[in-house]
């Protein structure tokens, strides 16, 4: 394996797991308020809740470690997103720090308000929405070089069919994850209610999820048939992808091992995220920047990766520790305890 | 915008959001220490005084470490947003320390969500507390790999520039520059001092308002023993890096200095204000300079004369110099008149006016840490990396940087304000009093 491919899998892998952790955190805060409004909101909050306390500040780790990482192993990717993404990122990072904070605000501070829980509910639908936007400017066409450096058309980017269809992807993705996810989590916390509600969640953003994947495949045909045959060439992994979303589906309605079925989607995600990656290999913004053009000195690399192992000898048995003590402990799930300073 | 002033607007964002960044950093890295000395204390003395205490600090410490957070990740993106071409120059030498920061921060959110939500799990007080271990470490390593970073600003090493190409990039020996010894111990010594002091002035307004409760009286003599340690620390390592400025930056100490003319026996400027490059009403310590530049009254310092006018800082950072050193020296004073007036017993620190200057120290420490880095940081310009590469050669293009600054400025705001009312609001629902007779009542067994 090459220092290239190898820094960029650890960046994906990360990524990886920002999706599916934040996937969760933004679905239940958005189910969060849709069960307020229904006045339902008895049935999901405790849950919600009590899975996300321990763990928001480690969620948001996971994004800046990918961010930092990547101008680590490929900094000149600062250069190109750096220069194209100022409104985008920013107004993502608004919505971040104003959800995250007021989280903290609500659960630890004891501040209660309406307007809180559809600010929290709103917050989770906007960013990945806003978040998405790197993941189409990397397909080309919306990046123009000029004199002062590269430049994001706008009128282009919000015109574009393949934009809005990426975007409608991250939306039904965070909901279906969350759903499921949450699923299991009421359901190991004998929570029956909760349980049920989040299954039939799970079960209609199941559709959705899948078709409007299937949607971004058919834009790529028009706007980059490149990516898309290569694409095609992978089609045993989207097959193993779909295989893997019908098992979860088969065990929500057989209301069976919510665990496999979580297990089956973090497969079917997997899948499709490594798929699309290698399918887009070489490059990290079409045309103009690949792995190999944007990667960093030797000594950097070899000095990087030696701090990630060192760095996962430290972190490995810590989150076991977090997710043993929180996730996997029966009595903390079910609310019998809680030690909140 | 022209690309002078997306320049400048670049340059209001980051100044914005590092100055907003550090008031929670700064609390950040030093409070889970305080924490730990308390509940330390609190076990060893077996006074449930301080392990309250350190309960108390660790609740309204998720508040701040929250805002410290998103900040931290405004400031760590918008680095790449509006200084794309440094982050390029800077990702191939110096990413090695922003990488090992991320891990830090890594380990402080894990220990810190299991140590917030396990008080009273364990029935060994001792174990609880040995996990608050790697929050602090983890918080103090994130200020220390951060400063290195910014020390490398200072003083950049590890790398040839051999026809426009970076070579021989040594990413260890760019850690170690120069800079980085005073730098990093300076920067870690002030936020345990600030935290200190924030803490101190807690317990000194509650004091103020009505209750005598020797729980608060605990904590504040406390904090403010602490709080005089390491402001002696932070003064001592303070006059290193004058040391360090002589011998590397020597137009950055000129400038903080106003001295314009290198000469042997440089007297030291303090106070004063320019007026059209005339000093005025300044305090003159005669070969002062010469000795804490170089230990020696009689040795060389270096003056504006010896540098390009290009190249020269603005002359406003004496002001900010003598902010920070005031405010250390007053809150030395401080917190040794406390200590020894509890041992000695005077009536001096139960004054009513006593008090409130207690209550001030905490604000003051927080306005030396900012002065201390609008020093640093202004005394580098025209620099971004000192001798490499120019601040406005290294600004985004983008011509939207006006409208984020606003849109960020709402944000911090917002945030400034949530918390202050979340923090008070926290403090006051729950009284000292009420929770020390909750939590004997639960010892006694009549509640749970
Ligand atoms: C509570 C805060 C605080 C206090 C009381 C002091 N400092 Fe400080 N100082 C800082 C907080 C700080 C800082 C925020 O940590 C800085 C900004 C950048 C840095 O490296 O540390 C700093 C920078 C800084 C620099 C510039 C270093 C550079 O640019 O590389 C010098 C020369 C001093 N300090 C010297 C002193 C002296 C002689 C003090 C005597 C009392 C003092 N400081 C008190
Ligand atoms: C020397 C000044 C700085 C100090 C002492 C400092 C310290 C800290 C600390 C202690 C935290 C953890 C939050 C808390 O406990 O309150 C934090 C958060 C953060 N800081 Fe800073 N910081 C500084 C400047 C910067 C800069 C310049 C950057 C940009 C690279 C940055 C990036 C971050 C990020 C990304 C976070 C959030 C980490 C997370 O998600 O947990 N900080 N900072
Ligand atoms: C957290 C405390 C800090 C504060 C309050 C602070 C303050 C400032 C200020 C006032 C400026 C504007 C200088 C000018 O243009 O006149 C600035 C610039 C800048 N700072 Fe800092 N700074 C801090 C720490 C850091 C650290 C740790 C880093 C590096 C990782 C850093 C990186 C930068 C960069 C890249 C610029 C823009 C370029 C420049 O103006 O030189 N800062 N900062």
């Amino acid at each position: 394996m090459t220092m290239e491919i190898l820094g960029i899998t650890v960046l994906g892998v990360f990524l990886f797991g920002y999706i599916i952790i934040a996937s969760i955190d933004f679905g239940a805060g958005f189910f969060n308020a849709v069960s307020t409004v229904t006045g339902k909101d008895h049935i999901l909050t405790k849950i919600i809740q009590r899975y996300l306390s321990p763990v928001w500040e480690v969620t948001n780790v996971f994004l800046v470690f990918f961010f930092v990482g990547m101008v680590g192993f490929f900094p000149k990717t600062a250069y190109y997103y750096g220069s194209t993404l100022l409104v985008p990122a920013s107004i993502a990072i608004v919505l971040l720090a104003i959800r995250g904070a007021y989280y903290a605000f609500t659960t630890y501070g004891g501040l209660k308000h309406k307007g809180y829980v559809m600010l929290y509910g709103l917050t989770g639908l906007l960013i990945p929405a806003s978040l998405s936007i790197v993941l189409t400017i990397s397909e080309g066409g919306f990046v123009k070089i000029e004199r002062r450096g590269p430049f994001l058309n706008y009128w282009t980017l919000f015109t574009s069919p393949l934009s809005w269809s990426i975007v409608l992807l991250s939306l039904t993705a965070v909901l279906y994850i969350s759903a499921v996810f949450l699923t299991w989590y009421a359901h190991s916390a004998k929570d029956e209610s909760a349980t049920n509600l989040l299954r039939k969640y799970a079960l209609i953003w199941a559709g959705p999820a899948i078709l409007t994947a299937a949607g971004i495949i058919f834009e790529m045909r028009k706007h980059n048939p490149i990516h898309f045959n290569r694409l095609l060439d992978l089609w045993w992994m989207f097959a193993l992808s779909i295989i893997f979303f019908l098992g979860t589906v088969y065990l929500l309605w057989k209301r069976r091992s919510y665990g496999i079925a979580f297990s089956l989607l973090i497969g079917q995600f997997s899948f499709a995220f490594l798929a699309y990656g290698v399918s887009h290999y070489p490059y990290l913004m079409y045309p103009y920047l690949t792995l190999y053009d944007s990667f960093t000195n030797k000594a950097m690399a070899t000095a990087l990766v030696i701090a990630f192992i060192a760095g996962l000898c430290l972190l490995v048995p810590a989150l076991y520790l977090l997710l043993r003590l929180f996730l996997f402990n029966k009595e903390y799930i079910q609310g019998k305890r809680n030690n909140h300073a | 915008m022209s690309e002078y002033q997306t320049v400048l607007f670049s340059r209001g964002l980051t100044e914005l959001t590092l100055s907003f960044h550090i008031i929670y950093a700064t609390i950040g890295v030093g409070i889970p220490l305080m924490i730990m000395i308390a509940q330390w204390v609190g076990i060893k003395k077996k006074d449930d005084h301080y392990i309250l205490l350190a309960r108390r600090w660790a609740r309204g410490f998720v508040i701040t470490v929250s805002v410290g957070v998103v900040t931290g990740t405004a400031i760590g993106l918008q680095l790449s947003l509006l200084w794309p071409h440094f982050m390029q120059l800077a990702g191939n030498v110096i990413a090695l320390p922003l990488f090992m920061e991320t891990f830090a921060f890594f380990f402080e959110a894990i220990f810190l969500g299991i140590y917030l939500y396990t008080w009273d799990r364990f029935k060994n007080q001792k174990r609880h507390l040995l996990l608050l271990i790697p929050v602090a470490v983890g918080a103090s390593c994130s200020a220390i790999f951060i400063t290195i970073v910014n020390a490398f600003m200072n003083a950049p090493q590890g790398f040839d520039i051999v026809h426009g190409q970076l070579v021989n990039v040594n990413p260890v020996k760019a850690m170690f520059n120069p800079a980085m010894p005073t730098k990093v111990s300076h920067v870690l010594m002030s936020a345990y001092m600030t935290s200190a002091f924030v803490l101190a002035s807690i317990g000194a307004f509650r004091l103020l308002h009505g209750t005598e409760h020797i729980y608060h009286k605990k904590a504040l003599f406390l904090t403010l023993k602490l709080g005089f340690i390491f402001s002696i620390m932070t003064a001592l390592i303070g006059d290193f890096s004058g040391k360090y400025l002589a011998e590397y930056q020597p137009e950055k100490l000129a400038a903080a200095e106003w001295h314009f003319d290198t000469e042997r026996g440089a007297p030291l400027l303090v106070y004063g204000v320019l007026e059209n490059g005339q000093v005025k009403h300044a305090i003159k310590i005669p070969d002062a300079l010469s000795f804490l530049a170089h230990d020696s009254f009689n040795s060389e310092v270096t003056g504006l004369d010896r540098f390009p006018k290009d190249d020269i800082p603005p002359l406003y950072i004496h002001y900010l110099f003598d902010s920070m050193v005031t405010i250390g020296i007053l809150l030395t004073i401080l917190s040794l008149g406390h200590v020894i007036g509890v041992l000695r017993g005077w009536g001096l620190i139960k004054t009513k006016w006593f008090r409130w200057i207690t209550v001030l120290g905490g604000p003051l420490s927080v306005l030396a840490i900012e002065t201390g880095w609008w020093l640093d940081e202004v005394g580098r310009q025209p620099w971004i990396l000192r001798g490499i590469l120019r601040t406005k050669d290294a600004a985004t293009a983008s011509n939207h940087v006006d409208t984020m600054l606003w849109l960020f400025a709402g944000l911090y705001f917002v945030l400034g304000v949530g918390s202050v009312v979340v923090l008070k609001r926290m403090f006051q629902k729950n009284s000292v009093e009420k929770e020390l007779q909750d939590r004997a009542a639960v010892k006694a067994g009549a509640g749970v």
